[in-house]
């Protein structure tokens, strides 16, 4: 007889289902190589990792998302809405009460027309799907981070840096100090910086036999990064303030915009990425949701999965922060970028975990 | 009977029958050379099992040995929340090794930890796949890496020769441990500055899981007497 958690898990897929998606399926073995590329270490040491003779290092699904958009990106029709349900497999810290393996039903929309409905139409139809379960809910937009980091008045280097570490926060506080010259540990390498370029490489030689992949010209390479980035000057300390006030901004969506365009007006980047939020607003607005009351984060999004670059949202279960969220989803479209091998289509999904609905209701 | 584990063969053995004869505990081997059987004098009712030194964390771990000698760099790299199950009791003295990230010498351009950050960024752009970083620590030298933010590497596994795996072309740096650093001295290799992953020695552990009846208690009172130390804390 099948579980509670099953049980829902074929509702919310029979709901994804009526409302246009077409139902795919995932292995439960993928070959690890693609997953382990696009998120790292961090996915192999919460993915179960087993090994076959012929296929090599294989994961137990640990997500739907990436095999999903491979299927799309190797055949799929454009436009197209996908749903899926079925078992994802992640380790837990040792102690931890979270579930090893659980049920997720998600849905996954690609299109180029309309981005912003796009994503008011996934959020409504998660938000539709959860029905009348207390719950709370935050958004966010990457989108709007990234773009402000872009428009730092500090070099290209330094800005693809940051970017790079956005996901990382402790990582990027640290890169983003030492950016501002604020930095307590500030990296002396004030010698290699004025070697001239045309000893660097007897020097390379000097050091040690050329061993490994990484080859002199990719060291002299950046010991010339090096002697560049000595040269920039730190990131204004008014501009350092109002990027460290976005990133921190709370509020509810209406009066986050309200703000936002006034820093807009020093940090003009951020600029396209307002006017998808307004847009997004609006669509929202449209589909019933009171965007006066829904939460902004500007932070939000930060600590999840790394492929998330612009909207993202989460449901979480009211007055339960012990349990995962309910739903998590957001816009992707880096991840088809990276996934199509230079095609590319915007994207948004959504995961919704069964289990932890029927757990609010009580059924488990 | 309480099993004490030991490592079973090379200057592990050697130190650690050393370690315990200087306190009074003779250890030995028994029968030919080859095989595997022990025995303990000064003290009743404890049996010697000569182990490889890599199993000896899971055997604690699991109770069926009582007490055993062994690297802690083994036993925090096999045993998550090893605490919970494994008392560290006494540190040995020797078989010292730190757990080190190295790189090529010839890479001028990195000394630390967010030089290595930098370069694999720089490498992935290039090569199209992750910098790798061998090693047979995984969950240490993850850790340590998430802690520190570093991104765009992978670990390679790697059980043995890793020093060589840079010439080989197998990965870009490597992790693991090192004493007199020699061998990497040998293969043209440098240690990242910056703090260890783990600074390692071998270290006499008690199970907190084993089944320590009276006898065991017992025994494991009389040793600690001989030996003049308090090994008590497993059986809290």
């Amino acid at each position: 007889m099948p579980s509670a958690e099953q049980r829902e898990a074929a509702r919310l897929f029979q709901v994804m289902q009526q409302g246009g998606a077409q139902a795919v399926d995932a292995p439960v073995l993928l070959p690890s190589e693609t997953l382990l590329d696009l998120y790292g270490e961090d996915l192999r040491a919460r993915a179960y990792v087993t090994n076959d003779p012929e296929q090599g290092e294989m994961m137990m699904r640990p997500d739907f998302t990436v095999p999903v958009v491979q299927m799309h990106m190797n055949d799929g029709a454009d436009p197209a809405r996908y749903t899926y349900q079925g078992q994802v497999f992640r380790k837990q810290d040792p102690g931890a009460l979270r579930a090893r393996e659980y049920w997720q039903v998600g849905l996954e929309l690609f299109d180029r027309e309309n981005p912003a409905a796009s994503e008011a139409d996934v959020y409504c139809t998660v938000r539709a799907a959860l029905g009348d379960l207390p719950f709370t809910v935050e958004t966010g937009d990457m989108g709007v981070l990234l773009a402000a980091v872009q428009g730092l008045d500090t070099s290209a280097r330094r800005c693809a840096a940051l970017t790079r570490h956005v996901w990382r926060p402790d990582r990027f506080q640290t890169l983003f100090d030492r950016f501002c010259g604020r930095g307590d540990d500030q990296v002396q390498r004030t010698e290699l910086a004025e070697l001239a370029a045309e000893d660097v490489p007897a020097r390379i030689q000097a050091a040690g036999p050329q061993i490994g992949l990484r080859s002199s010209a990719e060291i002299a390479g950046r010991v010339a990064v090096l002697a560049e980035d000595a040269n920039v000057a730190p990131i204004p300390a008014q501009q350092a303030q109002m990027l460290e006030d976005l990133f921190n901004l709370r509020d509810t969506s209406v009066a986050a915009l309200a703000r936002l365009r006034q820093i807009a007006q020093d940090l003009p980047t951020i600029s396209p990425a307002l006017d998808r939020m307004e847009a997004r607003l609006d669509a929202l607005s449209d589909a019933g949701i009171d965007v006066a009351q829904l939460s902004f984060d500007a932070g939000y999004g930060r600590h999840a999965m790394e492929y998330y670059d612009g909207f993202v949202f989460g449901f979480y279960a009211k007055d339960r922060p012990e349990l995962p969220p309910l739903s998590t989803g957001g816009r992707y479209d880096a991840l088809t970028r990276v996934l199509g091998q230079g095609r590319e289509i915007p994207a948004v999904g959504a995961v919704i975990r069964p289990g932890v609905v029927t757990l609010i209701r009580g059924e488990a | 009977m309480l099993k004490l584990g030991v490592p079973s063969k090379g200057r592990l053995m050697e130190k650690t029958f050393e370690w315990f004869g200087e306190r009074g505990v003779g250890l030995r081997r028994t029968g030919t050379d080859r095989e595997y059987a022990g025995a303990v004098d000064g003290v009743g009712d404890v049996g010697l099992v000569l182990l490889s030194a890599g199993e000896i964390p899971r055997e604690l771990a699991a109770g069926r040995i009582h007490l055993g000698v062994t690297g802690t760099d083994l036993v925090h790299e096999k045993i998550a929340l090893w605490p919970s199950k494994i008392a560290s009791l006494a540190e040995l003295g020797f078989g010292h090794a730190d757990l080190i990230i190295a790189v090529p010498k010839c890479w001028i351009d990195v000394d630390t930890l967010d030089d290595l950050d930098a370069a694999a960024a720089a490498f992935r752009a290039e090569h199209g796949f992750r910098l790798r970083i061998a090693t047979k620590y995984h969950r240490l030298v993850h850790g340590y890496l998430r802690k520190h933010g570093v991104a765009d590497y992978q670990l390679v596994d790697s059980q043995g020769a890793t020093e060589g795996t840079v010439a080989n072309l197998t990965a870009e740096a490597i992790a693991d441990i090192t004493s007199s650093g020699a061998t990497l001295e040998a293969n043209h290799l440098k240690i990242l500055q910056g703090d260890l992953i783990l600074a390692s020695q071998a270290t006499l552990f008690g199970s907190r899981t084993a089944p320590w009846g009276d006898v065991e208690r017992g025994a494991l009172a009389a040793l600690g007497a001989e030996m003049d130390m308090d090994l008590s804390d497993c059986i809290r």
